[in-house]
């Protein structure tokens, strides 16, 4: 069974995520930053009148900041909470993906990256990275408090 | 014809809060009138199920779920109607139940007949509603050929009459599918054919001329006029009720953002337009936060059981009196306050109430007594549950304190009375010698509290030893569109619910540079001579300390109260005060103590609203060890508060003024251009209210006709459940005082003289004062009421 991936770049590698889980795409918006929140979390926006929290990716996986420049864009995803925005470089195409081509993450990965992806389809131009959307939201409710808090107390 | 209802109903709406309190034997009458208007509503609903289910079951008559079902329909109505002494009712249900009841045991089994038999006593039941509801009398109907016809069924015999009438009737409920006129007049039975059909599909195709008329219950009002009258309640799904109100805080916020895009703009047509819209949406607004108010009385019904539950459990005998049960609150705050009114009442018997011999002993009823009360006052409800128990001994409450290490023995002896009962709401409190399984395991009050606060209440409590406890309970009547005061801090807006707003403070030049003062790190204002706890916003969440940079030019201080304590807010800016939609946070910023929701602002954007409890606890002010040794502090402000407040005025040229500050929900600047004219009343269009202006220097004859500045201060309170602005010159400051009135110079308006800070004042009455505009307000309202359309 072939599977659709929303695709998106973050720091020139390609992610996906399942097509279904996808709400929509949408440009920058302003953000309202939540100060005390972990680093992870970019902020608060006005979603059609519905708040939904936004997630940096980079942050998230360890990566580091955007240097290119330009806005990232919002992938709205749903959850079982309501919707969640993850922040993205680049929005890429849908692509579909064959079974056989998936492959765990090798042992030799390491980092925040080890958690947040699930593994890898090897397509003909590249690797798809799968984004393990669980895994990465969960991470930073337990990951508690950030940095900055830290300092506060 | 549609505007003059809704005028009626608008006048209806005024006059009750106009005239809060009726007469206590009216107020009876208008309960039992509540309770038969319920039952009626109920009884037909269940009369509608039992034809559908009597239907179904001739359909399928070996269906025992069916047949249970049914049973208990018709018990619940005899059961209900022998409360309410309708003896038609009860004894025709009684008949139809015993027939029932040997279906239920199988000795009879059901046939076309009986069907028909039961359906006539649904008929007949229905009739008698009706009459109920026109006249409020059973009426003189004539049943006891059908009781004959069911007794006569349940005993197996054929009776005479009932045979005669079945054929007739049977013949008509066959033909039902045929469609024919006569079947169609026939009373409910056809209907109910049609409900029952589980899918509409496989309906004859001879049918759907009687379809549409039946599931509306056309065909009943069609056979029973009377019963078209109580007809005025719908069932709705509570879920259609959170989405409209989700969807009024929409509107309320595309409102607010089409108002900030008309400031800019003035075009007439254009802001008249605008101004409609405001109007309507304010006015729709309050109609769904309508719909979602319950009276009281829906949690309240289940506590006499309750309380005779734990009553027996320990012992005792207590009698429950309940006065204001029509009192409505949004359904989140009633579900609410459900446990900690549950718990509370728990302990009121448990260790308030003594045991009856002990009563007896003290020459007290050996019953006790619960009161509960709950009334509107300033835009909050408050609810009182009153015991005449031993009260709170208060020597126990000491030992009990030191035991547990909360204060120290010196400490003990110099503890005021209110903070010796703030003790009973800490944590692992109790006083109870042994811990009985109704309550005593020192979980309990602390929760009530935290409960409490969490929808933005206070809870007080009053002791007589031997005489009882009385707690109060202050609660916001909704949640979910509240006042709010937006500041600004560290580049970001905030919204503070107004209901922790105590004050602002707003200090310049010099004050600001020696306001702050440091005891060790924690930084304190004194306000009005009591040390208050500052907290930083930008550091708290910034988590940035710069002591260093803290000398501002502008210091303004939002002054909050978390639980029983005050502290004061340090902000860049104070912005407004705006009508917030709050809007939950999502999982992932659930731990972020700080902040008790989101809003959308004006302009769009995401603004965060504070959790003042969350932030007091993070900086600390509230902390266990801070609030101890601040109690000297604590213990000075606690008698500061036993004196009086007064909030000192000017009016005309010269006059100070002092208005009692516990009369005043809040005081307003405003542009002179923001009052308005509404037949001879100045009025203001504050919160979706329009709200009579008295002008206090006009009503003393100080400055009749005087040119009004172009900002003139507004001093807010209410006066039998409505609001009323005071405008004066200007607001000159809040001060304690014990004050001697001297009488000498005592009317209509004032209530005599005094002398607060070296200065003769004149204290106003305030009553007084609303009372002689009050004849203007009602034609005010008249008018507004018919030009509102």
């Amino acid at each position: 069974m072939s599977k659709q991936f929303c695709t998106f770049v973050l720091d020139r590698l390609l992610f996906g995520i399942e097509v279904e889980k996808v709400q929509e795409v949408i440009r920058y918006q302003e953000m309202t930053p939540v100060l005390t929140a972990p680093d992870s979390i970019a902020g608060l926006m006005n979603l059609r009148g519905q708040i939904v929290t936004a997630v940096d990716l980079r942050r998230r996986m360890g990566l580091p900041k955007n240097e290119e420049g330009g806005l990232p864009m919002n992938v709205v995803i749903c959850t079982s909470e309501g919707a969640v925005s993850l922040l993205v470089d680049r929005i890429g195409e849908v692509v579909e993906t064959e079974p056989e081509t998936f492959e765990s993450l090798p042992d030799s990965v390491r980092g925040e990256v080890r958690q947040t992806t699930t593994g890898v389809y090897k397509l003909e131009h590249g690797l798809l990275h799968v984004l393990n959307l669980g895994a990465t939201l969960d991470g930073i409710v337990t990951s508690g408090g950030s940095p900055r808090t830290m300092a506060a107390a | 014809m549609y505007g003059h209802a809704n005028n009626v109903l608008q006048c209806a709406a005024w006059q009750n809060e106009i005239m809060p309190r009726v007469e206590p034997s009216e107020k009876i009458m208008d309960g039992m009138d509540e309770i038969f208007i319920e039952f009626l509503n109920e009884a037909n609903e269940v009369l509608d199920k039992f034809d559908r289910d009597m239907v179904e079951l001739e359909n399928d008559p070996s269906s025992r779920a069916l047949l249970d079902q049914i049973f208990r329909g018709i018990h619940t109505i005899k059961g209900t109607s022998g409360v309410l002494g309708l003896d038609k009712l009860v004894s025709i249900s009684h008949c139809g139940e015993n027939l029932l009841s040997k279906m239920r045991e199988g000795e009879i089994l059901l046939t076309p007949d009986l069907t028909t038999v039961l359906l006539t006593m649904s008929d007949a039941l229905r009739q008698i509603l009706g009459c109920i509801a026109q006249s409020g009398t059973e009426g003189d109907g004539e049943f006891s050929a059908l009781v004959e016809s069911i007794t006569a069924a349940t005993e197996g015999r054929k009776a005479k009459r009932a045979t005669a009438r079945k054929p007739r009737k049977t013949a008509a409920r066959k033909k039902s599918s045929v469609g024919s006129d006569a079947a169609a007049k026939n009373t409910a039975p056809p209907a109910a054919t049609m409900v029952a059909e589980p899918a509409p599909d496989p309906v004859p195709a001879a049918k759907p001329k009687r379809k549409q008329e039946s599931p509306a219950g056309e065909i009943k009002t069609q056979s029973e006029p009377p019963a078209e009258s109580q007809v005025s309640s719908i069932r709705v799904d509570v879920g259609l009720l959170d989405k409209l109100m989700n969807l009024v805080g929409e509107l309320v916020l595309a409102r607010n953002q089409i108002m900030q895009f008309t400031t800019a703009d003035n075009g007439t047509a254009m802001s008249a337009a605008v101004q409609r819209l405001n109007l309507i949406t304010a006015e729709l607004q309050r109609g769904v936060m309508k719909t979602r108010m319950q009276p009281i009385g829906t949690i309240w019904n289940k506590l006499p059981r309750l309380l005779r539950d734990v009553a027996r459990g320990c012992g005792k005998d207590v009698e429950l009196n309940m006065d204001g049960a029509e009192t409505e609150l949004d359904r989140t705050i009633l579900e609410a306050i459900k446990d900690p009114l549950t718990h509370i009442i728990r302990n009121a018997v448990d260790h308030g109430i003594e045991p009856p011999a002990v009563r007896v002993q003290g020459g007290k009823n050996p019953a006790g007594l619960l009161t509960l009360k709950a009334y509107h006052e300033g835009g909050k409800v408050n609810i009182e549950i009153s015991d005449d128990g031993a009260g709170i001994n208060t020597e126990a409450v000491k030992q009990k304190a030191i035991e547990r290490n909360l204060v120290s023995p010196a400490e003990a002896q110099r503890l005021s009375e209110r903070e010796l009962y703030n003790l009973l709401f800490q944590p692992g409190f109790s006083t109870a010698k042994e811990v009985t399984n109704i309550s005593g395991r020192g979980v309990g009050m602390d929760v009530v509290k935290s409960n409490i606060s969490k929808i933005g209440g206070t809870i007080d409590l009053q002791s007589t030893p031997g005489h009882g406890t009385t707690l109060k309970i202050k609660i916001p009547l909704t949640l979910a569109i509240v006042p709010a005061l937006i500041v600004t801090s560290a580049s970001n807006r905030f919204a503070i619910s107004q209901v922790n707003l105590v004050e602002l403070v707003r200090l310049e030049g010099a004050a600001a540079l020696s306001a702050i003062e440091f005891i060790h790190n924690s930084p304190f204002y004194r306000l009005r001579g009591t040390l208050l706890p500052i907290v930083y916003l930008d550091r708290q969440l910034t988590g940035f300390d710069d002591r260093g940079g803290s000398h501002r030019d502008v210091i303004t201080i939002v002054v909050l109260q978390a639980d029983d304590r005050l502290f004061g807010l340090v902000v860049d800016e104070v912005k407004d005060s705006e009508e917030i939609v709050v809007k939950p946070l999502g999982n992932l910023l659930k731990e972020q103590k700080c902040f008790a929701g989101a809003t959308i602002m004006g302009d769009g954007r995401v603004a965060l609203i504070l959790d003042v409890m969350g932030l007091a606890h993070k900086a600390e002010v509230l902390g266990e060890q801070r609030s101890r040794t601040n109690s000297t502090a604590v213990q000075k402000a606690e008698v500061k508060a036993q004196l009086d407040e007064w909030l000192l005025v000017k009016a005309g040229r010269k006059h100070h003024l002092a208005i009692p500050l516990a009369r005043v929900d809040r005081l307003e600047e405003m542009a002179t251009s923001r009052l308005e004219w509404s037949g001879s009343q100045l009025v203001v269009q504050y919160r979706g209210e329009i709200v009579p202006v008295i002008s206090v220097a006009e009503t003393l004859g100080f400055s009749v006709g005087q040119e009004l500045p172009p900002v003139v201060a507004v001093v807010v309170v209410s006066w039998k459940g409505r609001r009323f602005g005071l405008l004066v010159e200007k607001i000159s400051d809040v001060v304690q005082a014990q004050i001697t009135i001297d009488k000498a110079r005592q009317s209509q308006y004032l209530k005599g003289s005094a002398v607060i800070d070296k200065r003769v004042v004149d204290v106003l009455d305030i009553d007084g004062i609303i009372a002689n505009t009050c004849s203007m307000v009602e034609e005010l309202e008249t008018a507004v009421g018919q030009g509102g359309r």
